[in-house]
């Protein structure tokens, strides 16, 4: 795995981008929500987005998983531009999204929950069936891969905390063959621990050569599993930073849009 | 990793069966069969539990059974259909028109039935889908719909009679109509009872002619629904939908698709006990069905099917129904006032939706 490590400090000379947006703007009426937004995202990179609440994230990210369709700007997918209809398309193309919602069902159990929509199938004509034991071999396998043993592929997701709930989520999306895989504030809702096994599970993912766009507003987060950062703030993004470019406090000071952010952060004595 | 695989291993061991049982949506049905079996051991006459006597109490069980297949399948799916009992008298009607006014052999009629039946699932689940309003409304208007279309139809046809007769005569020896009316296993009955094996009378004829084919039809239909349930993509998509549509449709699931065909299906389930009815009895009227979507909703909740949709089993309900028989038709041999059967009926699905409850919570840790 040591070319992997290589690959994702971020020289931008070695590898190419998989995904590139270009000024991308998108409008909903009269209201502009991104205002010119570039972002590219490289494989085996963590690229951590940021931004504070109503920066403009959401929206970005939904255009980028084919939700939205920008107003304006242009989507580069492997070099070719894109033009996602749905997010069906995106999926196929290789981008999976975990949204906060996580698109589980807390009755089902682990392995119809990883397979929902797209279970492997044995026999033919009517005959035609779910390979449960296949599928439980896969999802049992998978979800070791992420360090997660299942006490059984039955077990049911509402039994999962909420950080091995993420952890099924993204190994769904990984083993579906995502190229790019965009976590949309995945530890915005976790403790500590399940944090760290969040921030753990990415650091895999991306050594297996995946690119990661982790949406987060929480500058430690980011910070602990990054290779770039980009901030967005007002629809606009105020510049991109390789690891070890840029302290936590700048980092912090661009998300709340600067001057404000020092003054407040004085008066807190500097803990937030 | 071996090491890794070994601590899968134990930890999957280390679930005993009371654990893996309990996880089984249809445990509380196994178990209150058990317990009303018991009750009837010790109060019911003994003929209750004779050859004879259990074909008695699984006919209607039978039928309602039927019914309450299609209705766990469409609960487990998320929605309600209450209109299964007038859709009975509605494909009865139908049904008795094709074969009484338009002289239809059967092979035309039966499917005939089943379409008209399915057409209109189509448009209740069109209806759910593309309002967006609770199954439980819309339903509830097409069960006064077509309850009042049955009652205005069967007056049409017959000219002023809420009841149309001669099916029997209609139907004839139509080469299809023993797979829907009759017994089964009429040879090998015969044969038992003349090695003395079962019950005769003095004639020397078996007590039990055979089994009556709706219960082949049950245990045929509960078999296929758990089969699909459990073992077929169609199943996951089926429990994914009545899970939660959004998740399950940003999963790729055509939920609308499932809820659709889940509408047909019950509406289809309920046109077959109409026409089995209808066959057996010879004629068809606007009361047939009635109240039997509450009863088929009792039934698949005693079977563990949860109101709220996307936990519960075909098989379930199967044991739900033959619960729901062995009340009604079980009271008749006790000294017991049978009109107390509503009185059970109630306190048992009570207790089933309280005992769900619970068990759903420990399933799936919901706090």
């Amino acid at each position: 795995m040591e070319q992997a490590t290589a690959i994702h400090s971020g020289d931008p000379a070695t590898t190419k981008p998989i995904l590139e947006m270009r000024g991308i703007k998108k409008h909903f009426g009269n209201v502009i929500a991104l205002a010119g937004v570039s972002f590219d995202i490289r494989p085996g990179e963590c690229h951590c987005l940021l931004g504070d609440n109503g920066a403009g994230k959401s929206t970005f990210i939904k255009t980028m998983s084919g939700v939205h369709k920008p107003t304006e700007g242009e989507i580069l997918f492997e070099d070719r531009p894109m033009n996602f209809a749905s997010p069906r398309d995106a999926m196929e193309a290789g981008i999976a999204t975990v949204f906060q919602d996580l698109a589980m069902i807390p009755l089902m159990s682990v392995t119809r929950n990883f397979f929902m929509g797209r279970e492997p199938t044995k026999g033919a004509g009517p005959f035609k069936r779910f390979d449960v034991k296949h599928a439980n071999e896969v999802c049992i396998e998978e979800m070791r891969k992420m360090g997660i043993n299942l006490r059984g592929p039955d077990q049911a997701v509402g039994t999962l905390s909420g950080g091995e709930r993420q952890t099924v989520a993204i190994a769904r999306a990984v083993y579906f063959g995502a190229k790019v895989l965009i976590l949309d504030e995945p530890t915005s809702a976790l403790g500590v621990r399940q944090t760290s096994n969040v921030l753990a599970t990415i650091d895999k993912v991306r050594r297996q050569g995946i690119g990661v766009v982790f949406i987060s507003h929480n500058v430690r987060h980011a910070l602990a599993v990054g290779d770039r950062f980009t901030v967005l703030n007002r629809g606009k993004t105020l510049g991109t930073a390789g690891k070890g470019e840029i302290t936590p406090n700048a980092l912090q000071d661009l998300m709340a849009g600067g001057q404000e952010m020092a003054q407040l952060e004085g008066s807190l004595g500097g803990t937030v | 990793m071996p090491a890794d695989s070994t601590v899968t291993d134990e930890r999957v061991r280390q679930e005993t069966v009371l654990a893996r049982l309990m996880k089984r949506p249809e445990l509380g049905a196994i178990a209150g069969l058990v317990l009303v079996t018991i009750f009837f051991m010790f109060t019911a006459n003994g003929a209750m539990f004779t050859l004879s006597g259990v074909m008695n109490f699984l006919t209607p069980a039978a039928q309602l059974g039927i019914l309450a297949i299609g209705a766990s399948l469409l609960m487990i799916g998320g929605e309600f259909d209450l209109s299964i009992g007038s859709m009975v008298a509605f494909a009865g009607m139908i049904f008795g028109a094709l074969v009484v006014n338009l002289g239809l052999p059967l092979i035309v009629a039966i499917p005939g039935t089943l379409v008209f039946a399915g057409l209109m699932g189509v448009v209740n689940g069109q209806l759910v889908i593309r309002t967006g309003l609770p199954s439980f409304i819309v339903t509830l208007a097409f069960l006064f719909i077509l309850r009042g279309l049955s009652l205005v139809g069967l007056k049409y046809i017959t000219g002023g009679s809420t009841q149309l007769r001669g099916v029997r005569d209609a139907v004839g020896d139509d080469w299809l109509a023993p797979f829907f009316s009759g017994d089964a296993f009429t040879g090998l009955f015969s044969t038992l009872a003349k090695w003395g094996w079962i019950d005769t009378f003095k004639s020397g004829a078996p007590k039990v002619p055979g089994v009556p084919v709706e219960i082949l039809w049950f245990i045929g239909i509960a078999l296929v629904a758990t089969w699909v349930l459990l073992r077929t993509p169609a199943g996951n998509w089926i429990f994914a939908a009545g899970g939660d549509r959004n998740a399950a449709s940003n999963s790729g699931v055509p939920v609308n698709r499932v809820k659709t065909t889940l509408f047909v299906v019950t509406a289809c389930c309920a046109a077959l006990v109409a026409i089995m009815t209808v066959i057996d009895a010879g004629s068809t009227d606007a009361r047939r069905g009635f109240q039997k979507e509450f009863e088929a909703i009792i039934a698949a909740v005693i079977g563990g099917t949860l109101l709220t949709g996307g936990y519960g089993s075909a098989i379930g309900a199967f044991f739900g129904s033959i619960i729901f028989g062995m009340v009604v038709i079980g009271l008749t041999y006790t000294t017991i006032d049978q009109d107390w059967f509503q009185v059970f009926l109630g306190g048992m699905l009570l207790l089933a939706v309280i005992f769900n409850n619970v068990i759903r919570k420990r399933v799936t840790g919901e706090r």
